[in-house]
Formats: structure tokens, C-alpha cells, sequence
């Protein structure tokens, strides 16, 4: 049965608060870092006036954010926690720790760069470089989608088959600050939705105590990764398999990828988060002109959709990709290392050409994207791609 | 709230044997002593450091109580983390039990890497107990210096040479920062004194807040005292005034050893730890004369402290 929730006006940051909110978790540990303040601030107004039971932990950085974060989890709790940039950077030694002890925890973070020069916009370096700590990392493109995201992350997150930790990003500012039309959910709805918290291992089990977070040497270090590789591998279709099921509640379905106009298309450009909704434009734009056109969103990059990706991606001629972070001393950006070295293998496949762009919260326009098909059609004449190009920048 | 001897005989161990810590180490006797201690169940989280690495080989655990370690330097972050979720749990009637919390830490745990933490950790009220056990260096990664390090101490960071004898500043008076920061009982103890240490851990469990225990450790290997000298040393610590025994609860200082005849010559302590050796050639005098102020400094200060809190 589809739900046809209340329609209201919010902010991105607002709207991941009022998620948190309607999850009620027993700990969030926070420390406020722009551009995701908000919503630790509009959390702190739900726990004083008593609109959630939440223990609220004010910490006095990241780094005890999430060390508080891994405590409460350990301890059995359902934790969330919100942070950007450089929190996050200072987080990353317990992002591996979090995600090493199999702890459930769901981060939002309102996606930033890096300093220097410090700057306080949106970009994917932030993410980026939590990339390999463990964590399954969700990417949103609208305000609704980080609303919607939240929930699924904590039916993900403490699946018993996962007990990962999930991110759930937005572009900072760009969404973060974005007022767009809400469709809520009912409390109650939310609480069916993502059920009550079982943990397998709690601190607070006083009579089976445990020890987490041993040394472990050579001799059994390795298959303990492992068996965290594998579990954020198998949790690809449990992802799907929630984004389903949520769709079936609300009529809004989500997967790990989505395709836009893909399946006939010769020229795709890839992207993330909000950048989707700007190439969705440019698509239709060009799709009534006539032009074979698509747009890829990757919704979930970790764990990367290969399959998804080559299955939407192998047919077509030139392939853009876009990408929101640099890798300095490298070709290209994550996302085209990603997607170009897993269809390394097959015989036909297509030719990338990749792109920067976006550092610090410079915009990208409808003409710029534009400006991508335009050249993905010559690269496609001279038969091989041009080399790394910064969309939009001075040089 | 008296300690009975026979009452703890008959507790079982919380830090069982086996464990590889090194031979006539301090940290393991503080812990077994901490936990006997307690009366209530408790929840451990312990920095990275000797007793850690030592007590959780995989797969086997020394620990017979619930137990997380996650990084070097936030063991008082993650119990803060703990303890919320105890008190959303209670508050929710999820948990019955009163349940305690202890972090443990090393100096560098405490002192340096982990002062960020403690200090908010205290700040923000967790009801715990911060136990730094404090052998004056980093001993797990081979003896390098720490902010407890005495004065004049030598470290593989702070060696004794020709130009620079041991390392040239004081050590810093972490058990003040804490009382200023603001833990509602704050104490100094020592291993040699096991009632005192218990009493501190019994009065610091029943504290309604946070509270701090800096204990004095032993450590053979980074001290260079033979294996069987543990508690003696800690003893001398004390008889020499190098580490003071005292406590101070909610801002009221009471100091717990006070020889009649005075304190022990300093040398006595010195003379039998090779850290120290250096320290009592001629030629390093002056720096002798400037540890024995560092320590003539705190004990007046402890000394004026009790008496302007208890008036």
C-alpha cells in the first residue's frame, strides 16, 4: 500500500534532522561543522523539548564523535551522527575502527572540500576520502532523497547480514540549504518502516561479557577483513532489496543506480547527487531534439554497483564521467577509476573520457553539461578521449 | 564502604592470568586490584597501550567483564559513549541493572593523545571513572617520553647525552588539570597502599559524575628495575615523596600520606632505576636540585591546597 504522506516546504538539513528525529535513536553523538550544523542544531531542539528520548552527546570534536558513536553502538544502541569535511577527516582513524567492529551506524554528511584553502561549499573530497574505511556511502540528490535515504540506511545498516556502517551524503549548501516540497512520512509509518533494533553483541550484557576490539596479528587479522569485505559486498542486495520495499510504502523506489534514458543512449554522462538533477534537464532537452542522450546516477558507491554500472553503461558510445573531487598526481577522478577499471575486462565497451568539476561549490550549469555531449559526440569522431578536463575552471 | 579482605578473597577474578603482560608489571596488579574493588558490575574501555595489547591477543582475553578498545587516544570518548547508551537504556526501562563504567589509559592515553577526550569527557559529566595508570612513559612502543615523564628521566626520546641529560622539562601535574576541569573526585594512589587504592576506587565508582584516579605504575623494562621490584618501588615513590597519595572530592583536598619524620632522600629512589642513573654522576647536580624543587613545589601546593579547603 503507497502512502500519500503530508507535503511540506524544508531544508536538506532540516529534512535529515527531522529523519533522525522520526527514528528516535537511543545516542547521537555529535560536533557541528558547516555545512551540517543544522542538523545537529535542529536535533538539540528536538531533545530539549522532549521530542525525542535520544541521550544527546555534545561532544568536543569529530574524532570523539564517532569514538562516542562506536561506544554507544557496542553497547547495543541505535546511533546516528552528522558531520562534513574536515570533521569527517578528523573522524577518519574511527571510520575504519566503526567499520571494523561491524557497528551499525548512520552518519549523514552534508558533502564538502577540503582545506586549503579552507572552504566551506560542496564537493565529494570529503567523501571521497573515507572512501575505502568500510563504509557503505549513499548519495543523494534532492532534499526528498535524504529524508528517504536516512531510513533506508538504518534498515541497511543493522540488517543482520550487514551490521555496517552507512553514510548518507548530500552536496553541502547546494542541498544542505536547498527549501524544496517534503513528502513526510508518518511516525508510525517510520516505525514499522525500520522495525526495532536487535543487536547481536552488547557491552551492557553484563553476564556474557565480551571483548571488542582486540589486537589480532598476522595469524588472524586477514580473515578479519575479509569478512568485513564480504559483508559490505552481500550488502548490495539487501540495499536493493530495502530501496523496494520503501518504494512499495511511499511509491518512491530507489536502487543503486539509476538509469535515465540509458538503454538506447550512444553518449551517458555519469554523475552524483545533486548534479543528477541538473543532466536529467539537459537530457530531456536534448532527448526531444532528437539526440540519444543518458544520464547514470550512482546513488550507492560503496559497495560499487559493477554490475549495474557495466550493464548500464556497455552499449554506449562515449561515456562522460563526472566527477566532484580531484585525486591530485592522478588521470582522473574516483569515479572514473572506478567505473573504467572495472570494465577494463570486456571486449566492447565504450570510450570514458573524464571530468572535473564543481571544486569548493563552483557551479555547474545546464550549458556546461551541454558542453559535456557536445564533446563526448567529438571524442567519439576523433576516436579517443582527451585526457582529464576541469569543467568551468580558470586555467 | 570498608574494605574487607576476606570479602575479596572471595571474589573472582575480573583480569584473569595468562594474560602477557611483562613480568612484574604494574598495570595488571592495578586492574585485578580496581576490579576486585568494585561493587557493582562494570563496563571497561581501554586505550591502546601495554595492558591492552598484552590482555587481548586473539583469540584468546584476559578480560571477564565487558570490554572495548577502539583507538590510543579516546578511551574516554568511547565510554562516554557507552554510558549514554546505558542511560537511554534505563531510561527506556531497557536495563535493570546498576551498572559502572571504567576507562583505563597510560599516561600517553591520559596526558597527551588523550587529554582532548578525558578533558570533555569530564566536562561533560559522564558518570565514570578515568583510571590513568602511570608508569611515566610510553612503554608499549619501546620507553619513548611522555608529560609524565619526571625531569631528568631518560627515554629512547629524551636519552641521557653528553649535551641534553634525560629529558629537560618537568613532568605535568595532570591530577590538578583534573580537579580543575572539574571531575567531582579526583585522587593519586598507588599500588603499594592497595586499602588506599580501593577505598579511591570504591569512593570514585559512587560518585554521581565523572571521576579521575592517577595511579602510580612500575615498569621493569622502561624503568630498568629488576622484575620483583613492582610494589617496592611504588612504595618508595611514595616514602620519597615523588608521588604524592591524596584525593579530592567535590574541590576538598585531603592528603592521605604524610610522614611524621618527612619524606625518604629522593636518591633512594633514584639510585635503584637505571632511567635515573645519570641523574646522580656530579656532573648533573643542577638537574637533581631542579627535580627535587618540581617536587617540593607540588607538595606545598598540596600541602596549602588541604589547608585552604578544609578551613
Amino acid at each position: 500500500m503507497k502512502v500519500k504522506g503530508r507535503k511540506i516546504a524544508i531544508e536538506g538539513n532540516e529534512a535529515a534532522a527531522l529523519a533522525l528525529k522520526q527514528v528516535n535513536p537511543d545516542v547521537v553523538a555529535a560536533y557541528p561543522i558547516t555545512p551540517s550544523t543544522e542538523v545537529v542544531q535542529k536535533f538539540s531542539e528536538y531533545v530539549a523539548n522532549g521530542e525525542v528520548t535520544t541521550e544527546f552527546v555534545p561532544v568536543e570534536s569529530e574524532h570523539s564523535a564517532m569514538s562516542a558513536c562506536i561506544g554507544a553502538s557496542a553497547a547495543g544502541a541505535r546511533v546516528a551522527t552528522s558531520t562534513a569535511s574536515q570533521g569527517l577527516a578528523l573522524m577518519w582513524e574511527m571510520l575504519y575502527i566503526a567499520s571494523s567492529m561491524r557497528l551499525p551506524i548512520v552518519m549523514t554528511v552534508a558533502n564538502r572540500a577540503l582545506s586549503a584553502p579552507i572552504n566551506i561549499h560542496g564537493d565529494h573530497s570529503d567523501a571521497m576520502g573515507a572512501r575505502d574505511a568500510g563504509w557503505i556511502q549513499i548519495f543523494s540528490e534532492n532534499v526528498q532523497e535524504i529524508y528517504d535515504n536516512i531510513f533506508q540506511a538504518f534498515r541497511i545498516a543493522e540488517h543482520p547480514d550487514v551490521r555496517l556502517p552507512v553514510m548518507v551524503g548530500y552536496d553541502g549548501f547546494i542541498t544542505s540549504h536547498s527549501e524544496e516540497i517534503l513528502e513526510l512520512l508518518e511516525d508510525e509509518e517510520v516505525k514499522r518502516f525500520i522495525g526495532e533494533y536487535k543487536p547481536k553483541f552488547s557491552l551492557l550484557d553484563i553476564n556474557n561479557p565480551i571483548t571488542m576490539g582486540p589486537l589480532a596479528l598476522f595469524d588472524s587479522y586477514f580473515e578479519f577483513k575479509v569478512a568485513q569485505a564480504y559483508a559490505i559486498e552481500n550488502s548490495l542486495p539487501i540495499i536493493k532489496k530495502v530501496g523496494k520495499e520503501f518504494g512499495d510504502l511511499t511509491g518512491r523506489y530507489y536502487d543503486v543506480i539509476e538509469k535515465y534514458y540509458t538503454d538506447d543512449a550512444d553518449y551517458i554522462v555519469v554523475a552524483m547527487s545533486s548534479t543528477c538533477g541538473t543532466a536529467r534537464v539537459v537530457v530531456d532537452e536534448l532527448r526531444e531534439k532528437g539526440e540519444k542522450v543518458g544520464l547514470l546516477k550512482i546513488r550507492v558507491f560503496r559497495p560499487f554497483p559493477l554490475e549495474d554500472v557495466v550493464d548500464a553503461l556497455k552499449n554506449a558510445k562515449v561515456v562522460g564521467v563526472l566527477d566532484r573531487s580531484m585525486v591530485p598526481g592522478s588521470f582522473a577522478g574516483p569515479l572514473y577509476h572506478e567505473i573504467t577499471s572495472g570494465m577494463y575486462h570486456l571486449e566492447k565497451r565504450p570510450v570514458f573520457q573524464p571530468y572535473v568539476y564543481g571544486l569548493g561549490g563552483r557551479d555547474i550549469t545546464t550549458e556546461h553539461i551541454k558542453g559535456v555531449f557536445e564533446e563526448l559526440k567529438e571524442i567519439e569522431k576523433a576516436g579517443k578521449p582527451k585526457g582529464l578536463k576541469y569543467i568551468g575552471v580558470r586555467e | 564502604m570498608a574494605i574487607n579482605l576476606r570479602e575479596l578473597a572471595l571474589k573472582g577474578e575480573k583480569l584473569t592470568s595468562g594474560h602477557r603482560l611483562c613480568a612484574g608489571c604494574g598495570a595488571s596488579i592495578i586492574v585485578r586490584m580496581v576490579l576486585n574493588a568494585a561493587e557493582q558490575p562494570v563496563v571497561v574501555a581501554n586505550a591502546t597501550g601495554c595492558l591492552e595489547v598484552a590482555t587481548t591477543i586473539f583469540p584468546y582475553t584476559a578480560w571477564n567483564v565487558p570490554w572495548i578498545h577502539s583507538a590510543f587516544e579516546n578511551s574516554a570518548a568511547t565510554i562516554s559513549g557507552v554510558e549514554a547508551a546505558y542511560r537511554a537504556f534505563k531510561k527506556k526501562g531497557k536495563i535493570q541493572e546498576d551498572i559502572r563504567f571504567i576507562s583505563f589509559s597510560g599516561d600517553g592515553g591520559t596526558y597527551d593523545i588523550g587529554l582532548q577526550a578525558l578533558s570533555g569527557a569530564i566536562e561533560r559529566g559522564h558518570r565514570a571513572l578515568f583510571i590513568c595508570y602511570n608508569n611515566e612513559a610510553y612503554m608499549n612502543t619501546g620507553i619513548q617520553r611522555s608529560g609524565a615523564t619526571p625531569r631528568g628521566a631518560f627515554t629512547t626520546t629524551s636519552p641521557a647525552g653528553s649535551v641534553i641529560p634525560g629529558k629537560p622539562q618537568k613532568r605535568k601535574n595532570l591530577t590538578e588539570m583534573m580537579v580543575a576541569n572539574g571531575a567531582k573526585y579526583v585522587a593519586q594512589a598507588s599500588p603499594s597502599h592497595w586499602r588506599d587504592l580501593m577505598e579511591k576506587v570504591r569512593k570514585a565508582l559512587n560518585t554521581d559524575g565523572p571521576s579521575f584516579i592517577n595511579i602510580y605504575s612500575t615498569c621493569p623494562r622502561g624503568w630498568r628495575t629488576p622484575d620483583n621490584s613492582a610494589i617496592n618501588m611504588a612504595r618508595l615513590a611514595v616514602e620519597t615523596g615523588v608521588w604524592h597519595l591524596y584525593e579530592v572530592e567535590d574541590g576538598k583536598y585531603k592528603i592521605n600520606y604524610k610522614p611524621a619524620k618527612g619524606f625518604k632522600p629522593v636518591e633512594e629512589y633514584l639510585k635503584v632505576q637505571g632511567r635515573f642513573a645519570h641523574l646522580l654522576r656530579p656532573e648533573n647536580a643542577e638537574i637533581l636540585e631542579e627535580f627535587k624543587k618540581d617536587l617540593q613545589r607540588e607538595w606545598e601546593h598540596l600541602l596549602r591546597m588541604e589547608e585552604a579547603t578544609n578551613k
